[in-house]
């Protein structure tokens, strides 16, 4: 059966690979923020590797924020079923 | 009337028609017909033609064809060839109806030179895609088929005060830039906006496509909301509270997209975020933005409906869509899963990917304009579209958690739709040229510069950092079968529990019967007046039947009116 055996992307292995995969991608991204000449329109752009911290950080941003909002908002699954 | 004046609402309703009188391969190859004759006629219409007609004193066009309305009719064709396709399996000859109905209306939308026309095909819009949501057939799809249904009647209200209003006020029957600057602009936008899924006005969506059937849900995302930007784009290009609208549209519903259970509806909550892409484009209104979204409610129309194809096949193998429910099913369904990181990809706008044309464009224009701000939100808003669409979806449904589901591939129609939308996303994304010089505003516009390449990398691959160290650190929050609560709470739980407090006191003061009061206590406000209708025309109430009286009179007055105006 298919479940008894662990499929490609359930190996703590391919997962470590996947993930230097995409460390290695970082670096070389902000590595090349210092030789590729790019057109910036605005202040912040000319900050080195604007682009990658303020993903980062928009990203760890919405997450965290999200939870807080769960937080609030949460209710059981039936909460709508008595009244509407 | 010639082949080349042929309406493109005529094909859809035709097939429509066909489709309820025939059955298996015979009504399967009319329904694919459809769309293709359709697109076929579209290839050969000239922009500047139109087709008038007289009603009354005043002249209406109901088919009138520039480069705007074509580049939509072009992707209604291909939605709805691919929506079509997806529901073959379907035997469900009101879904069939309803799916060609809606289609073509959206078409009618597009093509519509006057208010009038705009209006009638918008009310067919609205009335054709409730039945899909109703689709479903359980006590879920009809209660948020009747919330749907009464946005979409909203909508239709506002807009035909604002056409009156309008009219009476201009004289101009034509639909073509109205603006905000009187009353009657402002109804008009508000009834375009409510179908565009503006703040507040949005939960409808949210609401119904999740209940809807597999196959219905990729029919209604693809055409209400274009329709909408169509119209707004037609009719309030450069209206500057659009700008803040859609920044508003595109940030919220992001943190309610990494909550939420239901895929479905975290893909409906993405689409709203998508849609405040193109609102912002129409909002600042250059030629490049309003190409952007364009492009973008284009693209939104392929990418979209291949991540709510995705996850209708998933649904439809193993009846399930929730994130707490699903994952794993990558060994099983490792095409499916494939097409849906496409989709996850193009939303997320990686180069070579559809979207990445498209919204750079917008979000070029925002920097041309000097609109910083909501540059630097819609830039969040785009990590937060990668977090939600790009990860959550592909990873929850077919990673994550092996649930240990049986399962295999959807059947071979739906997966040919898929493809059909993959390949679309693909293919636009690597060779924008063609796409880029059907787009019906002059621009010189060249998305693969190598530094506008190299930031949107950074900005994703970090992104993607960000998911990582989230779950390396365990801050990320788990999948919870749970409802949460946003503005549709309004109408969904505060007014039907004021309802139920004034029949507390209605009764209280012996004004109302046990029996309704009953009726507020099981079902609500819509039982409550299914209820109170029925009793109104029971002969236990004698001015109940007054009451229907008096409205079959009124009826029969407004008909004689009609008739002795058109006689005259």
């Amino acid at each position: 059966m298919a479940n008894d055996r662990k499929g490609w992307a359930d190996k703590p292995e391919n997962r470590r690979t996947v993930r230097l995969v995409l460390y290695i991608a970082c670096v070389l991204l902000v590595l090349a923020d210092f030789f590729v000449h790019r057109h910036a329109e605005m202040p912040a752009e000319k900050v080195p590797a604007f682009y990658a911290w303020y993903g980062f950080i928009s990203l760890v941003a919405v997450v965290l924020s999200a939870k807080v909002l769960r937080m609030i908002v949460k209710r059981p699954e039936d909460y709508y079923d008595d009244a509407s | 009337m010639t082949l080349l004046e042929l309406h493109p609402f005529t094909p859809f309703l035709i097939a429509a028609i066909l489709a309820l009188f025939t059955r298996g391969w015979l009504r399967s190859l009319i329904m694919l017909a459809a769309p293709v004759v359709g697109a076929w006629h579209l290839l050969g219409a000239e922009p500047g033609t139109i087709m008038q007609l007289k009603f009354l004193d005043w002249i209406l066009e109901p088919y009138r064809v520039d480069k705007l309305s074509l580049m939509f009719g072009y992707v209604f064709h291909i939605g709805a060839f691919i929506a079509v396709l997806y529901s073959l399996h379907v035997k469900d000859t009101m879904q069939h109806v309803a799916g060609l109905l809606y289609a073509g209306s959206a078409l009618g939308v597009v093509f519509a030179g006057d208010l009038i026309s705009v209006f009638v095909f918008w009310e067919i819009l609205g009335l054709s895609s409730t039945f899909l949501v109703w689709a479903s057939r359980d006590e879920r799809s009809w209660k948020a088929g009747m919330r749907y249904f009464q946005f979409q009647v909203l909508s239709g209200v506002l807009l035909m005060a604002g056409l009156l209003w309008y009219v009476y006020g201009t004289g101009n029957l034509l639909f073509n830039h109205i603006g905000l600057e009187s009353g009657a602009g402002w109804l008009i936008f508000l009834a375009f906006g409510i179908k565009a899924g503006f703040p507040l006005f949005h939960n409808w969506l949210t609401d119904a496509y999740p209940a809807s059937t597999a196959t219905g849900t990729v029919f209604l995302c693809m055409f209400t909301t274009k329709a909408a930007i169509y119209a707004l784009a037609r009719g309030f290009p450069g209206a500057e509270p659009l700008i803040y609208i859609g920044a508003v549209m595109a940030c919220y519903p992001i943190f309610f997209a990494v909550i939420e259970n239901d895929l479905r509806r975290v893909l409906s909550y993405s689409m709203i975020n998508q849609l405040g892409f193109m609102v912002v484009g129409i909002g600042v209104g250059t030629s490049l933005a309003l190409n952007g979204a364009v492009a973008h409610a284009f693209n939104d129309i392929l990418f979209k409906g291949l991540l709510f194809m995705t996850m209708g096949g998933v649904l439809y193998v193993t009846g399930r869509t929730k994130a707490s429910d699903l994952g794993g099913l990558y060994r099983t369904m490792p095409v499916t899963a494939t097409l849906c990181i496409i989709g996850a990809a193009t939303i997320s706008a990686f180069p070579l990917f559809s979207a990445f044309v498209s919204k750079s464009m917008i979000m070029s224009a925002l920097l041309h304009e000097g609109h910083w701000a909501v540059w630097l939100a819609m830039l969040f808003a785009s990590a937060g579209v990668l977090e939600h669409a790009g990860i959550k979806i592909p990873y929850f449904a077919f990673f994550a958690h092996d649930r240990g589901i049986r399962a295999q591939e959807p059947p071979f129609n739906m997966l040919a739709a898929m493809v059909i939308a993959a390949l679309l996303c693909i293919g636009i994304g690597v060779y924008p040229k063609l796409f880029l010089d059907i787009l019906p505003f002059p621009t010189d516009y060249s998305p693969y510069e190598i530094g506008h390449v190299l930031t949107q990398m950074q900005l994703l691959a970090f992104a993607i950092l960000g998911v990582v160290f989230l779950h390396r650190t365990g801050l990320y929050p788990a999948e919870i079968p749970a409802v949460n609560l946003d503005f549709e709470w309004l109408w969904r739980k505060a007014l039907p529990g004021m309802a139920h407090g004034v029949l507390v006191v209605l009764r209280w003061i012996r004004f109302t019967t046990r029996d309704e009061l009953e009726a507020i206590r099981q079902g609500g406000i819509y039982l409550a007046s299914k209820r109170s209708l029925q009793l109104a025309l029971s002969r236990k109430w004698p001015t109940g039947s007054m009451v229907m009286w008096v409205g079959v009179f009124l009826a029969l007055v407004l008909l004689a009116g009609i008739i002795n105006e058109l006689a005259g």
